[in-house]
C-alpha cells in the first residue's frame, strides 16, 4: 500500500516542477506580445491625456516616462523589473501596478468564483437530468435554456438583469462593489455565469448520454441496480473527467468575459482596470493585468490536470 | 430431464421497434435448461442470440422489447416482473458476462469495489465486509495476489485477468444460472482455454447453469451439454452437442459442422477447400417467406419457400425445423 503511495508521489511531483518551469516561456511570449503590440499602435499615454497639449510637454513627458527609448530597450528595462517582482508604475495613476493589481484581484476572484459557483451548480444536475430522460419535458426545457443561455450577448443580458432586478423591483443595487456584500456580487455574477451554466448543462447531457450507453453501464445493470445506482456509482465519476475539462476551459473564458460584465456592473476588478488602462495607452497597467489574467489562467490548467489524476486513474504523470 | 426446469423459455419473440414498424428480430424462441446444466445457443452476428440473453437478464432497452411469449425461472413467469423484483434476479440469481473484458469494467472504480458491489447491492453486507469478500471473490477465480489486485484498475489488469474478474461478480452471489455472451471472443487462444476451463470448474461446483452464447460451434459444443442453432432469429436445431456434430439435421447446422476446420482432416481426405456456406444470412426487416434459411439451402423446395417450418421432434432427441430432415 505505502508503496504505491509513494510510487505515485514521486513522478506527481516531478510533473508539477516541470510544468511550472515551463509556464515561463509562456509567460514572456505573453508579455513580449503584449509589448510589441502596444510599440506598434498609434498614440500613447501622453498623446491621450489632452488634444491640444504643447509639445514641448508632450516631449518632456515622454522622456520622463521613458517613452522615448527604442523598444527593446524598454523592453529589456521591463522584463528586469518584472524578474524582481515589479509590475512597475502606472503611468495614469503613478501608483506601483502591483499595489493596482492587488486591489483589484479580490472583486474579480469574487466575481469568476461567484459565477462559476452558480453556473456548476445549476448547469451540471441540470444536464445530468435531462440525460436521464432525453427527449423529455426537462430535457426540452433544459436545453433551450441552454441554447438561449449560451446565445444571449452578455452586455444585452447585463442590461436586462440590471432593468429588472435593480430598477423594476428593487431587490439589489444595479451596479458598484459597494460594501463588497453579497447582494452587490449577485447580479454581476449571474449576468457572468449563464453562458458557463448553459455551457455546462450542455456538456454534462453529452457526457452522460455517451456514457449511458457504454459497456459498463451496460454490466453495472446486469448487477441487478436500479438506474440512480447506475448513475451514482458508475457514470458520475466518469463525466467528472468530461465536466472538469469544460470547467477548466470555462475559466479563461470567464476572466475574458468578466472585462465586459466588469465594465458593464461598474465593478472595480482587473477586466476594468484593463479596459481603462488599454483606451489610456497606460502600459505597464495594461502588462501588469494581463499577466496576472494569464498567470491565473495558467494555474488554474495546471490544477484541472491535477484533478485528472485524482478522478481518473489511468491517467498517469509520467 | 427431469425436474422441472431452472428456465423455461416458451415461443419468445423479441421486437424491434424503429419508431415506424415493429419487425421481429427474435421469434418463436423456446427452450428449457435445468438446473446446473450447460446450454449453448449458437449462431451468425445477427441472428439474435445476445439479444433472447439480454431479455432472460431482462436487460433489452429500446428499440427492442419483449412481443410475446414467456420466461418461466424457477417456476415464476419474469418476463412481466416490476424493475425491482427484476433487479433482485439480475446478478442476483441470473448473472451475465459480457464480451469485451476491455469497456465490461468500469474504468474509474478499482475492480474490488466492482465486484464489492455485488454483495453491497444482494446479500446486504457492509462495504467493509463486501471489500473482504471481493478478495475472497478474487482469490476463487484464480487473480494471484487477490488482496493487492483488489485495488487495481481495469487497466492494470490484462484482458485475461479483466475477464477472471467478470466471473468474480457474475459469480459472486452464487446464481442459478449464468449467461455468458461470447466470453472469450475477444480473448488470446491461450487465454480462452483458461477462462473457459475456469468458468465451468467454478459453475459445476457451485451448481450453477450455464447458457454460453458464442458464433463458435465447436467452443459451444465443447463445453455444453446441449446447443440450440440459431439461424435470422429462429431456433432451427437443438440437439445434443455430441449428436450435432454426428448427425446435424438442419441443412444449416450441417453447413456450420462442414466449414469447421479439423485437425488431421487432410491426412483423412486428402487436401480439399474447406466448405462454406453460399449467400448471406438476411436482414431484420427482410426475413424470407416459409423457412428463413431457404434462399441459401441446397435442398430448399417449393413448401420451405411459402411455409415456416414447425420443430419436429427428432427420434434420437432434440429438435429441428426443417421440411426435409432426416
Amino acid at each position: 500500500m505505502e508503496a504505491v503511495e509513494g510510487r505515485k508521489k514521486v513522478p506527481m511531483l516531478s510533473f508539477l516542477i516541470r510544468r511550472l518551469l515551463q509556464t515561463i516561456p509562456t509567460v514572456l511570449a505573453v508579455v513580449l506580445l503584449v509589448f510589441v503590440l502596444f510599440s506598434v499602435v498609434p498614440g500613447s499615454i501622453v498623446s491621450s491625456m489632452s488634444d491640444d497639449a504643447d509639445p514641448q510637454v508632450e516631449l518632456r513627458l515622454k522622456k520622463q516616462l521613458g517613452l522615448d527609448d527604442p523598444v527593446h530597450v524598454r523592453f529589456g528595462a521591463y522584463i528586469a523589473k518584472l524578474a524582481t517582482g515589479d509590475f512597475g508604475t502606472s503611468f495614469r495613476t503613478r501608483e506601483p501596478v502591483t499595489a493596482m493589481l492587488a486591489k483589484r484581484a479580490w472583486p474579480t476572484l469574487q466575481l469568476i468564483f461567484a459565477a462559476m459557483a452558480f453556473s456548476v451548480v445549476l448547469g451540471v444536475p441540470l444536464g445530468f437530468i435531462a440525460a436521464l430522460r432525453p427527449g423529455g419535458l426537462v430535457d426540452s426545457a433544459a436545453m433551450i435554456v441552454a441554447v438561449t443561455g449560451l446565445s444571449i450577448a452578455k452586455f444585452w443580458l447585463g442590461l436586462v438583469i440590471m432593468y429588472v432586478f435593480a430598477l423594476k423591483l428593487g431587490w439589489l443595487p444595479s451596479f458598484g462593489y459597494g460594501d463588497g456584500g453579497l447582494k452587490y456580487l449577485l447580479l454581476p455574477a449571474l449576468t457572468l455565469g449563464v453562458s458557463p451554466m448553459a455551457l455546462f448543462a450542455r456538456t454534462t447531457r453529452a457526457a452522460v448520454l455517451e456514457i449511458m450507453t457504454a459497456d459498463f453501464v451496460r454490466t453495472a445493470r446486469s448487477k441487478g441496480m436500479s438506474e440512480t445506482r447506475v448513475v451514482k456509482w458508475h457514470v458520475m465519476r466518469n463525466a467528472l473527467v468530461i465536466i472538469l475539462t469544460t470547467v477548466g476551459l470555462q475559466f479563461g473564458g470567464l476572466m475574458g468575459q468578466a472585462v465586459v460584465v466588469e465594465k458593464l456592473f461598474s465593478w472595480p476588478g482587473i477586466g476594468s482596470l484593463l479596459v481603462d488602462s488599454v483606451l489610456q495607452r497606460d502600459i505597464p497597467a495594461v502588462q501588469g493585468s494581463i499577466l496576472v489574467v494569464v498567470l491565473a489562467f495558467l494555474a488554474i490548467n495546471l490544477l484541472v490536470d491535477l484533478l485528472y489524476g485524482v478522478i481518473d486513474p489511468r491517467i498517469r504523470y509520467a | 430431464m427431469t425436474g422441472a426446469p431452472l428456465i423455461e423459455v416458451e415461443d419468445l419473440r423479441i421486437d424491434l421497434d424503429d419508431g415506424e414498424r415493429r419487425v421481429a428480430a427474435a421469434e418463436g424462441i423456446s427452450f428449457r435448461i435445468d438446473r446446473g446444466e450447460t446450454f449453448g445457443l449458437v449462431g451468425e452476428s445477427g441472428c439474435g442470440k445476445s439479444i433472447t440473453a439480454l431479455a432472460l437478464i431482462g436487460l433489452l432497452r429500446p428499440p427492442l422489447s419483449i412481443g410475446a411469449g414467456m420466461i418461466r425461472f424457477d417456476g415464476r413467469e419474469i418476463q412481466h416482473l416490476s424493475a425491482a423484483a427484476q433487479r433482485d434476479l439480475r446478478g442476483n440469481r441470473i448473472a451475465m458476462i459480457f464480451q469485451e473484458p476491455m469497456t465490461a469494467l468500469n474504468p474509474v472504480s478499482p475492480v474490488g469495489r466492482q465486484i464489492a458491489e455485488m454483495f453491497v447491492l444482494h446479500k446486504g453486507n457492509s462495504w467493509r465486509e463486501a471489500h473482504q469478500l471481493a478478495v475472497e471473490a478474487l482469490a476463487s477465480v484464480r487473480v494471484p495476489a487477490p488482496e493487492r489486485r483488489v485495488n487495481d484498475y481495469p487497466h492494470q489488469l490484462s484482458g485475461g485477468m479483466r475477464q477472471r474478474v467478470m466471473i468474480a461478480i457474475a459469480l459472486a452471489c452464487g446464481p442459478d444460472l449464468l449467461i455468458a455472451d461470447e466470453p472469450t471472443t475477444a480473448l488470446d487462444v491461450t487465454v480462452q482455454a483458461e477462462i473457459i476451463e475456469l468458468m465451468r470448474n467454478l459453475c459445476a461446483e457451485r451448481g450453477t447453469a450455464i447458457l454460453m452464447i458464442s458464433h463458435d460451434l465447436g467452443l459451444v459444443a465443447n463445453v455444453c451439454r446441449r446447443v440450440a442453432v440459431m439461424y435470422a432469429g429462429r431456433i432451427v436445431e437443438e440437439r445434443g452437442s455430441a449428436d450435432i456434430f454426428r448427425t446435424p439435421s438442419h441443412p444449416y447446422t450441417q453447413g456450420l459442422v462442414d466449414s469447421l476446420p479439423r485437425l488431421g482432416s487432410r491426412a483423412a481426405l486428402g487436401r480439399s477447400r474447406l466448405k462454406e456456406i453460399a449467400g448471406v444470412v438476411p436482414a431484420i426487416t427482410n426475413f424470407p417467406d416459409g423457412c428463413r434459411f431457404n434462399p441459401r439451402c441446397a435442398h430448399a423446395t417449393d413448401i420451405c419457400r411459402s411455409v415456416a417450418p414447425t420443430a419436429d421432434l427428432l427420434e434420437a432427441g432434440g429438435l429441428v425445423r426443417c421440411h426435409h430432415h432426416a
